[in-house]
Protein backbone atom coordinates (compact mmCIF):
# COMPACT_ATOMS: atom_id res chain seq x y z
CA UNK A 1 0.00 0.00 0.00
CA UNK A 2 2.45 2.62 0.72
CA UNK A 3 4.79 1.47 -1.94
CA UNK A 4 1.77 2.06 -4.24
CA UNK A 5 0.86 5.66 -2.96
CA UNK A 6 4.70 7.02 -3.51
CA UNK A 7 4.30 5.13 -7.39
CA UNK A 8 1.56 7.30 -7.38
CA UNK A 9 3.07 10.72 -6.28
CA UNK A 10 5.72 10.45 -8.66
CA UNK A 11 3.52 10.04 -11.41
CA UNK A 12 0.93 13.14 -10.61
CA UNK A 13 4.30 15.42 -9.89
CA UNK A 14 5.55 14.71 -13.47
CA UNK A 15 1.95 15.17 -14.95
CA UNK A 16 2.10 18.19 -12.77
CA UNK A 17 5.15 19.67 -14.16
CA UNK A 18 4.59 18.87 -17.96
CA UNK A 19 1.40 21.30 -16.75
CA UNK A 20 3.09 23.48 -15.07
CA UNK A 21 5.17 23.95 -17.95
CA UNK A 22 2.14 24.43 -20.52
CA UNK A 23 0.88 26.88 -17.62
CA UNK A 24 3.76 29.51 -17.80
CA UNK A 25 3.81 29.07 -21.92
CA UNK A 26 1.89 32.10 -22.52
CA UNK A 27 3.81 34.08 -20.34
CA UNK A 28 7.27 32.76 -22.33
CA UNK A 29 5.87 33.16 -25.80
CA UNK A 30 5.25 37.01 -25.43
CA UNK A 31 9.30 36.69 -23.57
CA UNK A 32 10.06 34.90 -26.69
CA UNK A 33 8.71 37.44 -29.37
CA UNK A 34 9.60 40.88 -27.37
CA UNK A 35 13.48 40.14 -28.61
CA UNK A 36 11.76 39.77 -32.46
CA UNK A 37 11.51 41.98 -35.37
CA UNK A 38 8.24 43.19 -35.54
CA UNK A 39 7.04 42.16 -39.05
CA UNK A 40 7.93 38.36 -37.90
CA UNK A 41 6.07 38.39 -34.73
CA UNK A 42 2.37 37.78 -36.30
CA UNK A 43 3.86 35.91 -39.06
CA UNK A 44 6.06 33.43 -36.58
CA UNK A 45 5.12 33.37 -33.58
CA UNK A 46 6.37 30.17 -32.81
CA UNK A 47 9.61 30.59 -34.24
CA UNK A 48 12.99 31.02 -31.87
CA UNK A 49 14.25 34.84 -32.49
CA UNK A 50 17.25 33.90 -34.57
CA UNK A 51 19.63 35.73 -36.80
CA UNK A 52 18.19 38.34 -39.03
CA UNK A 53 14.82 37.67 -36.18
CA UNK A 54 16.61 38.93 -33.26
CA UNK A 55 16.45 42.65 -32.42
CA UNK A 56 17.85 43.02 -28.97
CA UNK A 57 16.05 45.42 -27.08
CA UNK A 58 15.04 47.11 -29.46
CA UNK A 59 11.19 46.51 -29.06
CA UNK A 60 11.53 47.53 -25.30
CA UNK A 61 13.19 51.16 -26.74
CA UNK A 62 10.41 51.44 -28.61
CA UNK A 63 7.60 50.13 -26.80
CA UNK A 64 8.36 52.19 -23.73
CA UNK A 65 8.29 55.42 -25.73
CA UNK A 66 5.88 54.63 -27.63
CA UNK A 67 3.44 54.18 -24.61
CA UNK A 68 4.96 56.11 -22.53
CA UNK A 69 5.33 53.22 -20.31
CA UNK A 70 7.07 54.93 -17.02
CA UNK A 71 5.10 57.79 -16.60
CA UNK A 72 1.64 55.17 -17.07
CA UNK A 73 4.05 52.93 -14.23
CA UNK A 74 4.59 56.11 -12.14
CA UNK A 75 1.37 56.97 -12.04
CA UNK A 76 0.15 53.53 -11.50
CA UNK A 77 2.22 53.37 -8.39
CA UNK A 78 1.03 56.59 -7.17
CA UNK A 79 -2.61 56.11 -7.48
CA UNK A 80 -2.36 52.21 -6.08
CA UNK A 81 -0.24 52.88 -3.31
CA UNK A 82 -2.02 56.53 -2.38
CA UNK A 83 -5.77 54.92 -2.70
CA UNK A 84 -4.46 51.39 -0.52
CA UNK A 85 -3.04 53.45 2.01
CA UNK A 86 -6.55 55.61 1.99
CA UNK A 87 -8.58 52.96 2.01
CA UNK A 88 -6.50 50.67 4.72
CA UNK A 89 -6.67 53.94 7.59
CA UNK A 90 -10.68 55.70 6.41
CA UNK A 91 -12.49 52.32 5.88
CA UNK A 92 -10.96 50.61 9.18
CA UNK A 93 -12.10 53.40 11.04
CA UNK A 94 -15.46 53.54 9.60
CA UNK A 95 -16.03 50.22 10.29
CA UNK A 96 -15.04 50.34 14.00
CA UNK A 97 -16.84 53.51 14.78
CA UNK A 98 -20.04 51.86 13.14
CA UNK A 99 -19.67 48.63 15.03
CA UNK A 100 -19.39 49.94 18.03
CA UNK A 101 -21.79 52.66 18.16
CA UNK A 102 -25.34 51.07 17.38
CA UNK A 103 -28.01 53.58 15.63
CA UNK A 104 -29.97 53.44 12.71
CA UNK A 105 -27.11 56.06 10.64
CA UNK A 106 -24.24 53.32 11.08
CA UNK A 107 -26.52 50.34 10.30
CA UNK A 108 -27.89 52.25 7.08
CA UNK A 109 -24.02 52.84 6.20
CA UNK A 110 -23.59 48.89 6.95
CA UNK A 111 -26.08 47.97 4.53
CA UNK A 112 -25.25 50.78 1.89
CA UNK A 113 -21.82 49.10 2.01
CA UNK A 114 -23.06 45.92 1.35
CA UNK A 115 -25.62 46.97 -1.12
CA UNK A 116 -22.45 49.00 -3.14
CA UNK A 117 -20.53 45.85 -3.37
CA UNK A 118 -23.14 44.00 -6.05
CA UNK A 119 -23.30 47.48 -8.22
CA UNK A 120 -21.33 47.07 -11.64
CA UNK A 121 -19.10 49.44 -12.28
CA UNK A 122 -21.06 50.20 -15.31
CA UNK A 123 -24.18 51.32 -13.83
CA UNK A 124 -21.95 54.08 -12.95
CA UNK A 125 -19.24 54.86 -15.41
CA UNK A 126 -20.75 57.84 -17.12
CA UNK A 127 -21.80 59.85 -14.43
CA UNK A 128 -19.22 58.79 -12.03
CA UNK A 129 -16.77 60.60 -14.78
CA UNK A 130 -18.52 64.06 -15.36
CA UNK A 131 -19.13 64.34 -11.71
CA UNK A 132 -15.20 63.68 -11.17
CA UNK A 133 -15.06 66.17 -14.06
CA UNK A 134 -16.79 68.81 -12.76
CA UNK A 135 -15.03 68.70 -8.88
CA UNK A 136 -11.84 68.43 -10.58
CA UNK A 137 -10.64 64.41 -9.64
CA UNK A 138 -9.45 63.95 -12.77
CA UNK A 139 -6.10 63.49 -11.20
CA UNK A 140 -3.90 60.88 -9.34
CA UNK A 141 -4.90 62.50 -6.32
CA UNK A 142 -8.90 62.44 -7.35
CA UNK A 143 -8.30 58.70 -8.10
CA UNK A 144 -7.33 58.29 -4.32
CA UNK A 145 -10.79 60.00 -3.07
CA UNK A 146 -12.79 57.75 -5.90
CA UNK A 147 -11.37 54.53 -5.16
CA UNK A 148 -12.25 55.17 -1.77
CA UNK A 149 -15.56 55.70 -2.08
CA UNK A 150 -15.69 52.98 -4.55
CA UNK A 151 -13.58 50.11 -2.65
CA UNK A 152 -15.55 50.90 0.68
CA UNK A 153 -18.14 48.42 0.31
CA UNK A 154 -15.60 45.25 0.40
CA UNK A 155 -13.49 46.99 3.02
CA UNK A 156 -15.53 48.04 5.06
CA UNK A 157 -17.75 44.70 5.26
CA UNK A 158 -14.56 42.86 5.91
CA UNK A 159 -13.17 45.15 8.72
CA UNK A 160 -16.61 45.27 10.41
CA UNK A 161 -16.76 41.74 10.56
CA UNK A 162 -13.40 41.42 12.21
CA UNK A 163 -14.15 44.13 14.55
CA UNK A 164 -17.73 41.77 15.79
CA UNK A 165 -15.09 39.30 16.89
CA UNK A 166 -12.53 41.35 19.22
CA UNK A 167 -13.77 41.11 22.49
CA UNK A 168 -14.96 44.86 24.03
CA UNK A 169 -13.10 44.23 27.64
CA UNK A 170 -9.90 45.27 26.52
CA UNK A 171 -10.92 48.70 24.66
CA UNK A 172 -12.63 49.47 27.97
CA UNK A 173 -9.34 48.70 29.61
CA UNK A 174 -7.83 51.50 27.22
CA UNK A 175 -10.32 53.72 27.85
CA UNK A 176 -10.52 53.37 31.59
CA UNK A 177 -7.01 54.36 31.35
CA UNK A 178 -7.50 57.66 29.91
CA UNK A 179 -7.29 56.93 26.44
CA UNK A 180 -9.62 58.53 23.99
CA UNK A 181 -11.24 56.75 20.96
CA UNK A 182 -8.10 58.26 18.98
CA UNK A 183 -5.43 56.52 21.01
CA UNK A 184 -7.95 53.53 21.41
CA UNK A 185 -7.74 52.75 17.84
CA UNK A 186 -5.04 53.42 16.51
CA UNK A 187 -2.90 51.97 19.98
CA UNK A 188 -4.97 49.46 20.46
CA UNK A 189 -7.42 48.32 17.66
CA UNK A 190 -5.55 48.84 14.68
CA UNK A 191 -2.49 46.17 15.86
CA UNK A 192 -5.22 43.21 16.73
CA UNK A 193 -6.66 44.31 12.93
CA UNK A 194 -3.07 43.62 11.04
CA UNK A 195 -4.29 40.63 9.27
CA UNK A 196 -7.22 42.04 8.10
CA UNK A 197 -5.44 44.67 6.53
CA UNK A 198 -3.26 42.82 4.66
CA UNK A 199 -5.86 41.12 3.37
CA UNK A 200 -7.60 44.19 2.56
CA UNK A 201 -4.69 45.70 0.85
CA UNK A 202 -3.98 42.85 -1.08
CA UNK A 203 -7.32 42.33 -2.45
CA UNK A 204 -7.53 46.37 -3.47
CA UNK A 205 -4.10 46.09 -4.79
CA UNK A 206 -4.76 43.36 -7.26
CA UNK A 207 -7.94 46.07 -8.66
CA UNK A 208 -6.62 48.93 -8.32
CA UNK A 209 -3.03 47.86 -9.82
CA UNK A 210 -4.88 46.49 -12.70
CA UNK A 211 -7.95 48.85 -13.42
CA UNK A 212 -8.07 49.70 -16.83
CA UNK A 213 -11.66 51.35 -17.27
CA UNK A 214 -11.54 53.61 -13.94
CA UNK A 215 -8.60 55.84 -14.81
CA UNK A 216 -9.04 55.65 -18.41
CA UNK A 217 -12.73 57.06 -18.17
CA UNK A 218 -11.78 59.72 -15.37
CA UNK A 219 -8.31 60.27 -15.46
CA UNK A 220 -7.06 63.74 -17.28
CA UNK A 221 -5.06 61.75 -19.73
CA UNK A 222 -3.14 64.34 -21.43
CA UNK A 223 -1.39 64.70 -18.52
CA UNK A 224 -1.32 61.16 -17.06
CA UNK A 225 -1.51 57.33 -17.66
CA UNK A 226 -0.95 53.87 -15.98
CA UNK A 227 0.23 51.03 -17.23
CA UNK A 228 -3.06 49.27 -18.28
CA UNK A 229 -3.82 52.09 -20.50
CA UNK A 230 -0.69 52.72 -21.78
CA UNK A 231 -1.07 48.76 -23.17
CA UNK A 232 -3.83 49.27 -24.53
CA UNK A 233 -2.86 52.41 -26.14
CA UNK A 234 -0.40 50.65 -28.15
CA UNK A 235 -3.64 49.07 -29.82
CA UNK A 236 -4.35 52.52 -31.10
CA UNK A 237 -7.14 52.94 -33.40
CA UNK A 238 -7.57 51.12 -36.53
CA UNK A 239 -4.21 51.36 -37.66
CA UNK A 240 -1.82 48.79 -38.11
CA UNK A 241 -0.32 47.73 -34.32
CA UNK A 242 3.21 47.87 -33.96
CA UNK A 243 3.58 43.98 -32.30
CA UNK A 244 7.09 44.21 -31.13
CA UNK A 245 6.56 47.26 -29.24
CA UNK A 246 3.40 46.21 -27.69
CA UNK A 247 5.34 42.49 -26.87
CA UNK A 248 8.03 44.75 -24.86
CA UNK A 249 5.76 46.60 -23.09
CA UNK A 250 3.71 43.26 -22.41
CA UNK A 251 6.44 42.19 -20.67
CA UNK A 252 7.72 44.75 -18.83
CA UNK A 253 4.08 45.53 -17.47
CA UNK A 254 4.01 41.68 -16.01
CA UNK A 255 7.52 41.61 -14.90
CA UNK A 256 6.97 44.07 -11.51
CA UNK A 257 3.78 41.59 -10.97
CA UNK A 258 5.87 38.22 -10.92
CA UNK A 259 8.51 39.89 -8.54
CA UNK A 260 5.84 41.13 -5.94
CA UNK A 261 4.21 37.95 -6.36
CA UNK A 262 7.16 36.02 -5.84
CA UNK A 263 8.39 38.21 -2.93
CA UNK A 264 4.73 38.37 -1.50
CA UNK A 265 3.61 35.32 -2.05
CA UNK A 266 2.92 33.79 1.13
CA UNK A 267 0.68 36.93 2.20
CA UNK A 268 -1.38 37.35 -0.85
CA UNK A 269 -2.23 33.39 -1.05
CA UNK A 270 -3.62 34.23 2.89
CA UNK A 271 -4.88 37.26 2.17
CA UNK A 272 -7.28 35.74 -0.77
CA UNK A 273 -8.15 32.58 1.71
CA UNK A 274 -9.20 34.89 4.59
CA UNK A 275 -10.94 37.34 1.97
CA UNK A 276 -12.94 34.59 0.37
CA UNK A 277 -13.81 33.40 3.96
CA UNK A 278 -15.44 36.57 5.01
CA UNK A 279 -16.73 37.68 1.49
CA UNK B 1 -17.83 54.08 26.00
CA UNK B 2 -20.64 54.10 23.29
CA UNK B 3 -20.92 58.04 24.08
CA UNK B 4 -17.44 58.98 24.13
CA UNK B 5 -17.06 57.70 20.89
CA UNK B 6 -19.72 58.92 19.37
CA UNK B 7 -18.54 62.37 19.60
CA UNK B 8 -16.09 61.43 16.94
CA UNK B 9 -17.89 60.65 14.25
CA UNK B 10 -16.70 63.41 11.75
CA UNK B 11 -13.17 61.81 12.60
CA UNK B 12 -14.24 57.95 11.99
CA UNK B 13 -16.47 58.34 9.46
CA UNK B 14 -16.77 61.24 8.06
CA UNK B 15 -14.13 61.09 5.77
CA UNK B 16 -15.19 57.62 4.09
CA UNK B 17 -18.77 58.47 3.84
CA UNK B 18 -17.88 62.15 1.99
CA UNK B 19 -15.90 59.60 -0.31
CA UNK B 20 -18.39 57.19 -1.19
CA UNK B 21 -21.15 59.86 -1.26
CA UNK B 22 -19.15 60.96 -4.29
CA UNK B 23 -18.05 57.91 -5.64
CA UNK B 24 -20.40 55.73 -5.36
CA UNK B 25 -24.04 57.40 -3.84
CA UNK B 26 -24.49 60.28 -6.40
CA UNK B 27 -23.50 58.46 -9.38
CA UNK B 28 -25.50 55.86 -8.72
CA UNK B 29 -28.95 57.71 -7.81
CA UNK B 30 -28.01 60.13 -10.96
CA UNK B 31 -27.81 56.78 -13.06
CA UNK B 32 -30.88 55.51 -12.06
CA UNK B 33 -32.54 58.80 -12.79
CA UNK B 34 -30.66 59.49 -16.27
CA UNK B 35 -32.03 56.16 -17.47
CA UNK B 36 -35.27 57.85 -17.59
CA UNK B 37 -33.97 60.82 -19.45
CA UNK B 38 -32.30 61.97 -23.05
CA UNK B 39 -28.91 63.39 -22.48
CA UNK B 40 -25.56 64.23 -23.98
CA UNK B 41 -24.17 65.53 -21.07
CA UNK B 42 -25.27 65.44 -17.69
CA UNK B 43 -26.60 69.05 -17.74
CA UNK B 44 -29.05 68.71 -20.14
CA UNK B 45 -31.00 65.76 -19.47
CA UNK B 46 -34.53 65.88 -20.79
CA UNK B 47 -37.25 63.53 -18.75
CA UNK B 48 -38.65 61.30 -21.42
CA UNK B 49 -40.03 58.33 -18.85
CA UNK B 50 -39.30 54.83 -20.30
CA UNK B 51 -38.67 55.15 -24.00
CA UNK B 52 -34.67 54.73 -23.02
CA UNK B 53 -35.69 51.21 -22.30
CA UNK B 54 -38.21 50.45 -24.90
CA UNK B 55 -34.96 51.01 -27.53
CA UNK B 56 -32.73 48.58 -25.08
CA UNK B 57 -34.91 45.70 -25.92
CA UNK B 58 -35.21 46.98 -29.66
CA UNK B 59 -31.20 46.82 -30.02
CA UNK B 60 -29.84 43.82 -31.58
CA UNK B 61 -26.53 43.88 -30.41
CA UNK B 62 -27.95 43.86 -26.42
CA UNK B 63 -29.76 41.13 -26.77
CA UNK B 64 -27.07 39.35 -28.70
CA UNK B 65 -24.91 40.51 -26.26
CA UNK B 66 -27.21 39.20 -23.37
CA UNK B 67 -26.93 35.57 -24.61
CA UNK B 68 -23.42 35.51 -25.66
CA UNK B 69 -22.28 36.59 -22.01
CA UNK B 70 -24.85 34.36 -20.44
CA UNK B 71 -23.64 31.27 -22.23
CA UNK B 72 -20.23 32.23 -21.80
CA UNK B 73 -20.84 32.74 -17.78
CA UNK B 74 -22.31 29.08 -17.87
CA UNK B 75 -19.65 27.44 -19.36
CA UNK B 76 -16.75 29.59 -17.80
CA UNK B 77 -17.97 29.15 -13.96
CA UNK B 78 -18.39 25.08 -14.86
CA UNK B 79 -15.27 24.45 -16.53
CA UNK B 80 -13.17 27.03 -14.01
CA UNK B 81 -15.13 25.53 -11.08
CA UNK B 82 -14.72 21.61 -11.62
CA UNK B 83 -10.72 21.88 -12.92
CA UNK B 84 -10.47 24.06 -9.88
CA UNK B 85 -11.64 21.47 -7.50
CA UNK B 86 -9.73 18.59 -9.06
CA UNK B 87 -6.35 20.38 -9.08
CA UNK B 88 -7.14 21.37 -5.25
CA UNK B 89 -7.56 17.71 -4.50
CA UNK B 90 -4.78 16.40 -6.49
CA UNK B 91 -2.50 19.27 -4.87
CA UNK B 92 -3.81 18.02 -1.21
CA UNK B 93 -2.67 14.70 -1.61
CA UNK B 94 0.91 15.94 -0.63
CA UNK B 95 2.73 15.39 -4.01
CA UNK B 96 6.30 16.39 -4.46
CA UNK B 97 6.51 20.31 -5.87
CA UNK B 98 2.88 20.72 -4.53
CA UNK B 99 4.08 24.66 -3.75
CA UNK B 100 5.49 25.24 -6.79
CA UNK B 101 2.99 24.08 -8.62
CA UNK B 102 0.60 26.42 -6.44
CA UNK B 103 2.76 29.30 -7.27
CA UNK B 104 2.75 28.51 -10.96
CA UNK B 105 -1.45 27.82 -11.38
CA UNK B 106 -2.07 30.82 -8.98
CA UNK B 107 0.27 33.59 -11.00
CA UNK B 108 -1.55 34.23 -14.15
CA UNK B 109 -4.46 35.66 -11.70
CA UNK B 110 -2.23 38.97 -10.67
CA UNK B 111 -1.66 39.64 -14.23
CA UNK B 112 -4.51 42.24 -15.90
CA UNK B 113 -7.16 41.62 -17.95
CA UNK B 114 -5.76 44.05 -20.72
CA UNK B 115 -1.92 42.47 -20.86
CA UNK B 116 -3.81 38.96 -20.41
CA UNK B 117 -5.80 39.52 -23.36
CA UNK B 118 -3.05 40.22 -25.70
CA UNK B 119 -1.04 37.61 -24.30
CA UNK B 120 -3.65 35.42 -25.19
CA UNK B 121 -4.27 37.41 -28.71
CA UNK B 122 -0.71 36.67 -29.69
CA UNK B 123 -1.00 32.71 -28.82
CA UNK B 124 -4.44 32.00 -30.23
CA UNK B 125 -3.65 34.17 -33.39
CA UNK B 126 -0.35 31.70 -33.69
CA UNK B 127 -2.53 28.72 -33.34
CA UNK B 128 -5.17 29.61 -35.76
CA UNK B 129 -2.85 31.02 -38.35
CA UNK B 130 -2.18 27.46 -38.85
CA UNK B 131 -5.50 26.90 -40.06
CA UNK B 132 -5.64 30.25 -41.66
CA UNK B 133 -8.41 31.61 -39.62
CA UNK B 134 -7.64 34.59 -36.61
CA UNK B 135 -9.58 35.02 -33.31
CA UNK B 136 -12.04 37.39 -35.04
CA UNK B 137 -12.72 34.99 -38.06
CA UNK B 138 -16.23 33.79 -35.93
CA UNK B 139 -17.75 34.93 -33.06
CA UNK B 140 -17.53 31.15 -31.58
CA UNK B 141 -13.53 31.77 -31.82
CA UNK B 142 -13.28 34.77 -29.67
CA UNK B 143 -16.22 32.93 -27.47
CA UNK B 144 -13.59 29.84 -26.80
CA UNK B 145 -10.52 32.02 -27.06
CA UNK B 146 -12.62 34.23 -23.69
CA UNK B 147 -13.37 30.89 -22.27
CA UNK B 148 -9.71 29.85 -22.39
CA UNK B 149 -8.16 32.69 -21.25
CA UNK B 150 -10.76 32.99 -17.94
CA UNK B 151 -10.04 29.38 -17.00
CA UNK B 152 -5.93 30.11 -17.07
CA UNK B 153 -6.64 33.67 -15.18
CA UNK B 154 -9.36 32.29 -12.59
CA UNK B 155 -8.13 28.56 -11.74
CA UNK B 156 -5.37 29.37 -9.77
CA UNK B 157 -7.59 31.57 -7.47
CA UNK B 158 -10.26 29.40 -7.06
CA UNK B 159 -7.95 26.20 -6.57
CA UNK B 160 -5.97 28.48 -3.48
CA UNK B 161 -10.03 28.64 -2.29
CA UNK B 162 -10.97 24.99 -2.61
CA UNK B 163 -7.44 23.99 -1.41
CA UNK B 164 -8.26 26.00 1.81
CA UNK B 165 -11.47 24.40 2.40
CA UNK B 166 -10.23 20.73 1.64
CA UNK B 167 -7.40 21.60 4.47
CA UNK B 168 -10.38 22.33 7.19
CA UNK B 169 -12.26 18.87 6.68
CA UNK B 170 -11.27 17.59 9.98
CA UNK B 171 -9.35 14.38 9.23
CA UNK B 172 -11.31 12.14 11.77
CA UNK B 173 -14.18 12.74 9.72
CA UNK B 174 -12.25 10.92 6.62
CA UNK B 175 -11.13 8.19 8.29
CA UNK B 176 -14.44 7.61 10.22
CA UNK B 177 -15.96 7.21 6.78
CA UNK B 178 -12.91 4.77 5.61
CA UNK B 179 -12.97 2.62 8.54
CA UNK B 180 -16.70 2.43 7.55
CA UNK B 181 -16.06 0.95 4.06
CA UNK B 182 -16.62 4.02 2.50
CA UNK B 183 -15.21 3.93 -0.88
CA UNK B 184 -13.03 7.01 -2.23
CA UNK B 185 -15.76 7.96 -4.82
CA UNK B 186 -18.28 7.80 -2.05
CA UNK B 187 -16.16 9.95 0.85
CA UNK B 188 -15.82 12.53 -1.84
CA UNK B 189 -18.84 12.45 -2.87
CA UNK B 190 -20.72 12.44 1.39
CA UNK B 191 -17.59 13.78 3.18
CA UNK B 192 -15.29 16.05 1.35
CA UNK B 193 -18.10 18.14 -1.34
CA UNK B 194 -20.48 18.77 1.64
CA UNK B 195 -17.79 19.85 4.21
CA UNK B 196 -16.55 22.44 1.49
CA UNK B 197 -19.81 23.69 0.42
CA UNK B 198 -18.57 27.04 1.82
CA UNK B 199 -15.52 27.27 -0.72
CA UNK B 200 -17.98 26.36 -3.10
CA UNK B 201 -20.27 28.93 -2.51
CA UNK B 202 -17.68 32.01 -2.57
CA UNK B 203 -16.02 30.24 -5.89
CA UNK B 204 -19.02 29.75 -7.76
CA UNK B 205 -20.23 33.36 -6.68
CA UNK B 206 -16.76 34.99 -7.81
CA UNK B 207 -16.70 32.93 -11.22
CA UNK B 208 -20.18 34.06 -11.61
CA UNK B 209 -19.54 37.87 -11.04
CA UNK B 210 -16.60 38.22 -12.61
CA UNK B 211 -17.72 36.44 -16.30
CA UNK B 212 -20.84 38.37 -15.96
CA UNK B 213 -19.35 41.16 -16.22
CA UNK B 214 -15.92 40.67 -18.20
CA UNK B 215 -14.67 43.55 -19.99
CA UNK B 216 -10.83 44.56 -19.86
CA UNK B 217 -10.21 40.68 -21.31
CA UNK B 218 -13.48 41.24 -24.01
CA UNK B 219 -11.82 44.57 -24.88
CA UNK B 220 -8.59 42.95 -25.39
CA UNK B 221 -8.43 39.90 -26.92
CA UNK B 222 -11.27 40.69 -29.85
CA UNK B 223 -13.00 44.32 -28.70
CA UNK B 224 -15.97 42.66 -29.94
CA UNK B 225 -15.08 42.16 -33.76
CA UNK B 226 -16.61 40.78 -36.17
CA UNK B 227 -18.84 43.21 -35.98
CA UNK B 228 -20.19 42.97 -32.25
CA UNK B 229 -21.06 39.25 -32.55
CA UNK B 230 -18.07 38.71 -29.98
CA UNK B 231 -19.42 41.64 -27.37
CA UNK B 232 -20.25 40.86 -23.94
CA UNK B 233 -22.69 42.72 -21.89
CA UNK B 234 -20.07 45.14 -20.58
CA UNK B 235 -18.69 45.92 -23.74
CA UNK B 236 -21.52 46.70 -25.61
CA UNK B 237 -23.16 48.89 -22.57
CA UNK B 238 -19.50 50.73 -23.12
CA UNK B 239 -19.91 51.42 -26.65
CA UNK B 240 -23.31 52.72 -26.47
CA UNK B 241 -22.35 55.67 -24.18
CA UNK B 242 -19.40 56.04 -26.13
CA UNK B 243 -19.46 54.61 -29.61
CA UNK B 244 -22.82 56.42 -30.59
CA UNK B 245 -23.74 59.62 -29.91
CA UNK B 246 -27.30 60.53 -28.98
CA UNK B 247 -27.32 57.24 -27.34
CA UNK B 248 -26.26 58.20 -23.95
CA UNK B 249 -29.51 57.60 -22.24
CA UNK B 250 -30.02 53.84 -23.68
CA UNK B 251 -26.43 53.13 -22.32
CA UNK B 252 -27.68 54.48 -19.33
CA UNK B 253 -30.98 52.26 -19.34
CA UNK B 254 -29.16 49.24 -20.48
CA UNK B 255 -26.69 49.77 -17.08
CA UNK B 256 -29.96 49.70 -15.05
CA UNK B 257 -30.73 46.62 -16.60
CA UNK B 258 -27.11 45.34 -16.40
CA UNK B 259 -27.36 46.00 -12.57
CA UNK B 260 -30.51 44.33 -11.86
CA UNK B 261 -29.37 41.25 -13.65
CA UNK B 262 -25.90 41.19 -11.99
CA UNK B 263 -27.87 41.73 -8.17
CA UNK B 264 -30.57 39.72 -9.27
CA UNK B 265 -28.17 36.03 -10.21
CA UNK B 266 -25.58 37.21 -7.31
CA UNK B 267 -28.73 37.26 -5.13
CA UNK B 268 -30.18 33.69 -6.02
CA UNK B 269 -26.71 32.13 -6.15
CA UNK B 270 -26.03 33.06 -2.81
CA UNK B 271 -29.87 31.87 -1.72
CA UNK B 272 -29.26 28.93 -3.79
CA UNK B 273 -25.69 27.26 -2.05
CA UNK B 274 -26.00 28.79 0.78
CA UNK B 275 -28.80 26.29 1.79
CA UNK B 276 -26.92 23.59 0.76
CA UNK B 277 -23.98 24.30 3.44
CA UNK B 278 -23.43 22.16 6.17
CA UNK B 279 -24.13 23.38 9.79
CA UNK B 280 -20.87 22.70 12.19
Amino acid sequence: MEKRKTKHGALLTTIFSIISVVYMFPILLVLMNSFKKKAYISRKPFAIPSGKMYVGLDNYFRGVKQANFFEGAKWSLVITVGSVFLILLCTSMCAWYIVRVKSIVTSAIYYLCLFAMIVPFQMEMFTLSKLANTLKLNTPWGLWIIYLGFGAGLAVFMFTGFVKSIPLEIEEAAMIDGCNPLQTFFGVVLPIMKPTCVTVAILQTMWIWNDYLLPYLVLDLKKYTTIPIAVQYLKGGYGSVDMGAMMGVLVLAIIPIIVFYLFCQKYIIEGVVAGAVKG
Amino acid sequence: MEKAIKRYFPIFVLPTMIAFTLGFIIPFAEGVYLSFCKFTTVNDAKFIGLSNYGKVFKDSTFVHAFWYTAAFTVVSVILINVLAFAVALLLTKGIKGTNVFRTVFFMPNLIGGIVLGYIWQLLLNGILMKFSRTLTYSSTFGFWGLVILMCWQQIGYMMIIYIAGIQNIPGELIEAAEIDGATKRQVLKSVTIPMVMPSITVCTFLTLTNSFKLFDQNLALTNGEPSKMSEMLALNIFNTFYGRAGYEGVGQAKAVIFFILVAAIALTQNYLTRRKEVQQ
